[in-house]
């Protein structure tokens, strides 16, 4: 499997929907190692709706999300927002990490956390401002945490810790939010809220990427679907591309009796 | 004590460890958020053989050399510690532990081996520094210190540690919220545009900046202890940020002033004749802060750390 295999397979960015998703990745080969965790993956992301990033433990779903953001360097491959690249659209980006990636432990508060959001807008040197502090506390009342702002981010439970990340996100006001696992480990009631506020922003017109490991709930939550296991498997509205088949394709023998039974009944 | 007796003596030694200690605990309250606090124990570590060949091809102990030695020391080190943990495969800690043990026990070598009697470069000089001896004699008091001919005769590691502190000093202020970012969130702060491994690697080499500095003004003892103890005692004092790298440098600088006065006095006090390390005892007083901060600073849980198991 050679770097040129890689490069080749990729499609050039003139194909249909580039110019105007607002995340389009192309040919993307991503490896830690010797062994590629993402192998020239093409993904065209539909504005204005909610998109799940569906696949095995392993397959590359948060791989995917961090090429796509510049965290992990590719092999190869190209990443356009909004039909340009990515360096030139940050600032329309908003990123939720994984809980488990942080040190809980540092010793920040609760408003600090959602005022990062604001760094880009600040730069280096611009004071805080009531303004900016009122916008943090509003995106944290969005996520019904404004009770927590002084609290240290530690002393808050994983659901809270969760919230409070959406919230830093908000703060951000992107046109695009990119999410991975926000629902791993979280109380019902924090799904709730994160899953409402999410809505919200699609009903704003904004577009959102979740990497979602529940399968039960993928057909409630989301518009489309893109499964991926190293390699792209399908792409495309929950009721086309989220089929027993494609499943099948996707997690092969590795998905659990328990979650064959999960998908039957979310399946009808 | 008069202004007489305190300004050549005491003064320029009581800044000078101050500015140390200072310029040490800034950056070092990130080495230690960072898991990298052993890097600053690294350096100071491994800029004593470059020292000591500095001065066997130059033969003096002029600064300039010292310094490039220092910092060739310093690279090296960094390079060997890049291929330790990659050919061998293990965490970085253990690579810096085999680097830095194994250089600095070759400077010891070095300096024990060639013949460096005439001039004032030795182990003890490299653990403890000269705090002592960098006195001020063109001082007759605090008028002194308006004097263009009495400044002209200061220490030249005050300027030097003054410099350092500005530049550490400055870095800090600046990339204030790069730096607290991508410490917290490395991921997210790359979503910001920030490039964190370059900040990263800014943030170490200011660390060696001031190691450095402060190495050829008081040793490596201070600069060991100032880039963990005062942080570490901080960061059990509050949850934020900010008003730990204030803590921090509260520390630092009560843990210069009573250590000095302490190494001083406190054997005089205690019947004894002769006066002890004045860098040994600072590091010892931060190591009596970072204990009395362990039992009774109101932040000492560590609640949000990751599970072990």
């Amino acid at each position: 499997m050679t770097l040129e295999l890689a490069t080749a397979q990729g499609q050039t960015l003139t194909d249909s929907g580039i110019e105007t998703s607002p995340l389009a990745i192309r040919g993307l080969t991503v490896s830690y190692g010797q062994k590629p965790a993402v192998f020239s993956v093409d993904m065209t992301v539909q504005p204005g709706a909610m998109t799940a990033i569906i696949g095995p433990n392993g397959a590359g779903k948060s791989t995917l999300l961090k090429a796509a953001l510049g965290i992990v360097k590719p092999l190869s491959g190209q990443v356009q927002v909004f039909g340009q690249p990515l360096e030139q659209q940050r600032a329309r980006i908003a990123y939720v990490p994984q809980r488990a990636s942080i040190d809980w432990d540092f010793p920040t508060r609760v408003i600090d956390v959602v005022l990062m959001g604001l760094y880009r807008e600040l730069g280096l040197l611009r004071r805080i401002r009531g303004g900016h502090r009122k916008r943090a506390m509003e995106c944290l009342a969005r996520v019904g945490m404004q009770d927590f702002a002084k609290r240290q981010i530690g002393q808050l439970s994983g659901g809270q810790q969760q919230r409070v990340f959406l919230a830093r996100a908000l703060a951000q006001a992107a046109d695009i939010y990119l999410l991975d696992e926000p629902f791993a480990g979280v109380d019902a009631a924090t799904e709730k809220a994160i899953i409402s506020v999410l809505k919200s922003l699609r009903a704003e017109g904004k577009t959102v990427v979740v990497v979602h490991h529940d399968l039960a709930t993928v057909a409630d939550y989301f518009d489309n679907v893109f499964l991926i296991n190293t390699r792209k498997i399908a792409e495309g509205p929950v009721a086309e591309a989220f089929t027993a088949d494609t499943l099948q394709a996707a997690y092969g023998g590795r998905l659990a009796t328990a979650q064959v039974d999960q998908l039957a009944r979310a399946l009808g | 004590m008069t202004g007489a007796e305190f300004v050549p003596l005491s003064l320029t030694p009581l800044l000078i460890g101050i500015f140390a200690a200072v310029a040490c605990a800034l950056p070092g309250n990130f080495l230690v958020l960072r898991r990298q606090a052993l890097i600053g124990d690294a350096i100071s570590h491994v800029v004593l053989p470059g020292i000591v060949v500095a001065f066997l091809i130059t033969g003096t102990i002029a600064t300039l050399p010292m310094m490039l030695g220092a910092a060739g020391a310093a690279i090296l080190a960094v390079i060997l510690i890049e291929a330790i943990r990659r050919l061998g495969r293990i965490e970085p800690g253990a690579a810096m532990g085999v680097v830095f043990t194994t250089m600095f026990a070759a400077g010891v070598l070095l300096l024990e081996q060639s013949d460096t009697s005439s001039v004032h470069l030795d182990v003890e000089h490299a653990l403890y520094g000269n705090l002592e001896s960098l006195i001020w004699l063109d001082a007759t008091g605090w008028a002194s210190l308006l004097d263009p001919q009495a400044l002209g005769g200061l220490p030249p590691e005050l300027p030097r540690m003054a410099v350092t502190l500005l530049a550490v000093l400055l870095f800090t202020l600046v990339l204030w919220r790069p730096l607290k970012l991508s410490t917290f969130d490395e991921g997210f702060a790359r979503t910001m545009g920030i490039h964190t491994p370059a900040l990263g690697l800014a943030l170490v080499i200011v660390a060696a900046v001031a190691a450095v500095a402060a190495f050829d003004a008081v040793g490596s003892i201070i600069v060991i202890a100032m880039f963990i103890c005062p942080p570490a005692a901080a960061r059990m004092m509050t949850d934020r940020l900010e008003t730990q790298v204030g803590w921090s440098v509260l520390f630092a600088v009560i843990a210069a002033v009573s250590g000095y006065v302490l190494a001083g006095y406190g054997p005089l006090w205690l019947g004894a004749r002769d006066a002890v390390s004045a860098a040994g005892m600072i590091a010892t007083m931060s190591g009596v802060i970072l204990a009395l901060a362990a039992l009774f600073g109101p932040c000492r849980s560590r609640t949000g750390a990751p599970q072990q198991g």
